[in-house]
């Protein structure tokens, strides 16, 4: 795409000096597909958003002086008549991430221009991702029969349910988006609708890129609101 | 071009994907571990391994030019400044409270499990 402004024959630099002269030189600054770029910057607004939601759990959770309620109990699970802390959380981390790896072999395959294999895998990578979302609803169902609410909760401090719904909340909505825009594209890849197309199989990347990153914030709500 | 990784083999996907099982299976292993410096040093530690493996591979930052590297990876570094002056206003919040109303009085029950 950018190549048209180049300098003919000139062959860019990398690394610092890169950076240097994609800022400087009159030209377009990122070499790629503006939906690629676009999807970056939303990502990056997105990460604001969501670095807001767990810093605001963090606050509420330092300040408030009453006890907060043990995640590892909360969300327990009996398994094999013993009570496993974190089971579902635990398999819906592993999901998550065995679609982030249907994912990345579709963007590969979608290069190779193997439409098949990019459907089937995009196919995959959408049904693992609306499992997730249907653990997700079995947890909140689960925890609302127990009494957590955004406004209090028998275990402790109030603001654990608030916390816990407006931020899985917010990402299982992010899950559920992701599963219809990766639905949109397999299918649209499924028929053709990529072939002749200047950015041609770009699009299964810029949908990859947006599924990486709901795995990606799922990595730190494990981390700070499961596991902390 | 910035798209020189787009034919890459699919062992570095494999090797990833592997890698992340493993770390998340030792991620979870920290919940069974006592409380201390020692678990939050590993959950952050495994977060962050976890989370640069995403965007460096499968997310292709790694084969990105600085230019965009640097346009998207920079700016959450703000964040730091947010969450230092969060937790510096909490720990206050949390000191006045205790000072004007006590320590909690709440009674808890222990969660059921099902």
């Amino acid at each position: 795409m950018s190549e048209a402004v180049m300098d003919s024959g000139a062959k860019e630099a990398l690394g610092k000096e890169g950076l240097i002269e994609d800022w400087s030189r009159d030209k377009q600054v990122f070499g790629v597909p503006w939906g690629k770029a676009m999807m970056w910057v939303f990502l990056l607004s997105d990460t604001f958003i969501f670095s807001c939601f767990l810093v605001g759990y963090m606050s509420v959770r330092m300040a408030t002086t009453d006890p907060w309620p043990n995640p590892s109990e909360v969300f327990a699970l009996e398994a094999f008549g013993y009570p496993v802390p974190l089971l579902l959380i635990a398999i819906m981390t592993f999901i998550l991430i065995t679609s982030s790896g249907t994912m990345a072999l579709a963007v590969n395959m979608g290069y190779r221009k193997n439409r098949k294999a990019t459907f089937w895998l995009m196919l995959a990578t959408a049904l693992l991702g609306a499992s997730f979302v249907g653990m997700q609803m079995f947890e909140w169902s689960k925890l609302i029969e127990e009494g957590v609410r955004p406004w209090g909760n028998p275990f402790g401090a109030a603001q654990f349910g608030s916390s816990f719904f407006m931020i899985t909340g917010f990402h299982g909505m992010h899950v559920s988006a992701g599963v219809i825009y990766l639905l949109v594209v397999a299918f649209r890849v499924k028929n053709g609708f990529y072939e002749n197309r200047p950015d041609g199989y770009k699009i299964v990347e810029i949908t990859g890129l947006y599924w990486h990153f709901v795995d990606l914030v799922w990595v730190f709500i494990f981390a700070f609101f499961y596991l902390w | 071009m910035s798209d020189d990784g787009t034919q890459h083999p699919l062992k570095i996907y494999y090797i990833m994907w592997i890698g992340l099982f493993v770390l998340s299976t030792f991620s979870y292993a920290t919940d069974f571990m006592a409380d201390g410096a020692l678990r939050t040093f590993l959950i952050l530690l495994f977060m962050f391994i976890k989370a640069g493996g995403i965007i460096w591979i499968f997310m292709h930052m790694g084969w990105e030019r600085w230019a965009l590297k640097i346009a998207i990876l920079g700016p959450p570094a703000a964040i730091l400044v947010l969450i230092g002056l969060m937790s510096l206003e909490s720990n206050y919040i949390e000191g006045s409270r205790i000072e004007n109303y006590g320590e909690s009085t709440m009674e808890v029950v222990s969660p059921e499990h099902h």
